[in-house]
């Protein structure tokens, strides 16, 4: 469970996210929003790349925002970006094994070969990253987030730019994040069949403030939400 | 579960297994790697004159700067011009130890690299919240203070006292070599397996946590610290590492010239080392001995010849150059595969005939 209090972030003049009151209880969550909402703003609050001007984030009755980035990682925050960021110079495992831990030792390793197999990566753990495709780098990615015991999962636009197939594979792996790691997942996306595939509820953002949250159908049926962010009738 | 299929899920995990045991990546470089060692050892001493054995031995002692250099550069990506002042330390630490006490040899080596670690790492501090061009120009500063101050202060030459030098003596002498290692030769071989230790030091680092983490930190510092990576701390450690085998192999250097003279060491040598390095290829190992041939053997070569030195700024002017539009990853990634181009050339060339004479 996170609840986040009164969090504002303001740019300059721009105020990135206004007062946001909002509680992720648990399972897969989504948040949407059209660009510059502040979805990814809010990841980088949780993950400590940004400093909110006021507001307090509790996760799991810990204050988030008291630790510095890469203690939250320890601690258990994951996140994975917009841009994908698996280490191309490094193999699988090792892009895996980077991950901060509390495991040592041999259970680190069947953790870390755990996660490998649980993201369904179809290369050996052995291959470096730099020769594997887009979709099998954003699989580890995914891996890398959920090793080393998280307890939440920060998932920004996994499925940017993916085909049908890889898609698929990619939602079956998220929607299970919570049962196979015990984390909480948040899933930023613009494919909302995605995002109605995997987050049982999903919160919507626009301009900084929080619009709608509910029931995942529920939120894409709002007509307001539709005819205001995400255009008339696809969805 | 999921829809992972599980037959495919355990083959990777069978796969992972020999990963776990640490096998050799690459057995073939690891031989070649020995032989190559082996020859440099026991044989190369054999052929070679004095004059070149000299040259041989700065080669090893440099080739530690550059990897010192390569290691910061190409691994973690902070651009240092200021190994030269690095190293100038290690050997002002090394003449000095070993003029002031009768330690055994590598006992100073050591110490020298420690003290030198901790004068880098204090320098390092600040210098590492800077990247790119702006910690380049604070390293080149901070290289440009340490020539003059120990310029002022002067290198040992057996005084007494904490600076050791003592200008009115008329009988220098020389500084000491290990009683293992007093004749060139023997020196030479010396600062060779100091080398190698220091390689395998550095190569231990990259295949274990710090080189996972440097490798995180030069490609994306973002998700260095969203995998829980301290970068400051890695960095700061990458620093002091190579301020470490700098300041060893500065101490090798004071027993290599025995005498050492501050208008020996000038800013400009910061310079041509970052050059050179990346000529030799600062993501490769073997960049740095490249390098180290390319600043140390060249001019001996130039120098038999009867060329004039200035032909190496000429030709080092030119050798970035072409790493910065054509060869990033600098003559230890370009020359194996320009000799296979070229065979494969030749192949074509010996086949064709025969090809042409079946049709």
């Amino acid at each position: 469970m996170i609840e986040i209090e009164n969090l504002t972030v303001r740019y300059g003049g721009v105020t990135s996210l206004d007062a946001l009151t909002l509680v992720f209880a648990r399972g897969t969550c989504g948040l949407i929003g059209p660009n510059g909402a502040g979805k990814t703003t809010f990841f980088n609050v949780l993950s400590g790349f940004v400093r909110p001007a006021s507001g307090t984030v509790r996760a799991f009755g810990t204050n988030l925002l008291a630790m510095s980035h890469f203690r939250r990682a320890r601690w258990g925050v994951r996140r994975t970006f917009q841009t994908e960021q698996a280490i191309e110079e490094l193999t699988v495992y090792d892009n895996v094994a980077m991950v901060a831990s509390p495991l040592r030792g041999a259970a680190r390793r069947a953790d870390v070969l755990a996660a490998i197999e649980y993201a369904g990566i179809d290369a050996s753990p052995g291959t470096r990253v730099g020769t594997l495709g887009a979709g099998q780098r954003r699989l580890v990615e995914v891996a890398r987030a959920v090793a080393g015991k998280p307890r939440l999962v920060l998932l920004d636009e996994p499925a940017a730019g993916l085909p049908e197939q890889e898609t698929q594979h990619l939602a079956e792996v998220i929607r299970g994040i919570p049962e196979y790691a015990g984390a909480l997942t948040i899933l930023v996306d613009h494919d909302m069949s995605l995002v109605s595939a995997v987050c049982s509820t999903t919160a919507v953002l626009d301009f900084g403030k929080l619009i709608a949250s509910g029931p995942t159908a529920a939120v894409l049926r709002d007509e307001h939400v539709m005819r205001a962010y995400l255009g008339t009738a696809e969805v | 579960m999921t829809g992972v299929d599980t037959k495919d899920a355990t083959a990777v995990a069978q796969q992972g297994l020999p990963l776990l045991r640490r096998r050799p990546q690459r057995p073939v470089h690891l031989t070649v790697t020995v032989v190559l060692a082996l020859f440099v050892l026991f044989a190369l001493p054999e052929f070679m004159s004095g004059y070149y054995t000299g040259y041989a031995t700065l080669v090893a002692i440099y080739s530690i700067v550059t990897l010192g250099l390569g290691l910061l550069v190409g691994r973690v990506g902070l651009y240092s011009l200021g190994q030269g002042a690095i190293l100038q330390i290690g050997a002002w630490t090394g003449a000095r130890l070993l003029f002031a006490s009768g330690q055994p040899y590598p006992v100073v080596l050591i110490e020298a690299g420690l003290v030198t670690m901790l004068i880098g790492t204090l320098i390092g501090l600040p210098a590492i919240r800077l990247r790119g061009l702006y910690l380049a120009l604070i390293t080149l500063m901070m290289a440009g203070g340490i020539t003059v101050i120990l310029a002022t202060v002067n290198f040992p030459n057996g005084g007494g006292g904490f600076t050791g030098y003592n200008g009115t003596a008329v009988h220098i002498p020389p500084i000491r070599r290990p009683s293992i290692a007093g004749s060139e030769t023997a020196y030479f071989r010396y600062a060779v397996v100091v080398a190698l230790i220091m390689f395998v030091l550095v190569y231990l680092h990259l295949r274990t946590r710090p080189g996972r983490a440097w490798a995180a930190i030069r490609q994306s510092e973002p998700a260095a610290l969203a995998a829980g990576i301290n970068t400051t701390f890695y960095k700061l450690w990458a620093w002091a590492l190579a301020a470490f085998i700098t300041g060893v192999a500065g101490a090798v250097l004071a027993g290599q010239a025995q005498y050492l003279y501050s208008i020996n060491f000038t800013t400009q040598d910061s310079i041509v080392l970052l050059a050179v390095a990346l000529m030799g290829g600062v993501y490769n190992l073997w960049g740095a001995v490249i390098a180290a041939l390319l600043m140390q053997l060249l001019p001996a070569f130039l120098q038999n010849l009867g060329l004039s030195y200035a032909w190496l700024d000429i030709l080092f002017g030119l050798g970035v150059l072409q790493v910065l539009t054509t060869a990033p990853a600098g003559l230890a990634d370009q020359f194996p595969k320009d000799m296979t181009r070229l065979g494969r050339l030749i192949m074509s060339r010996i086949r064709r005939p025969a090809r042409d004479g079946a049709t």
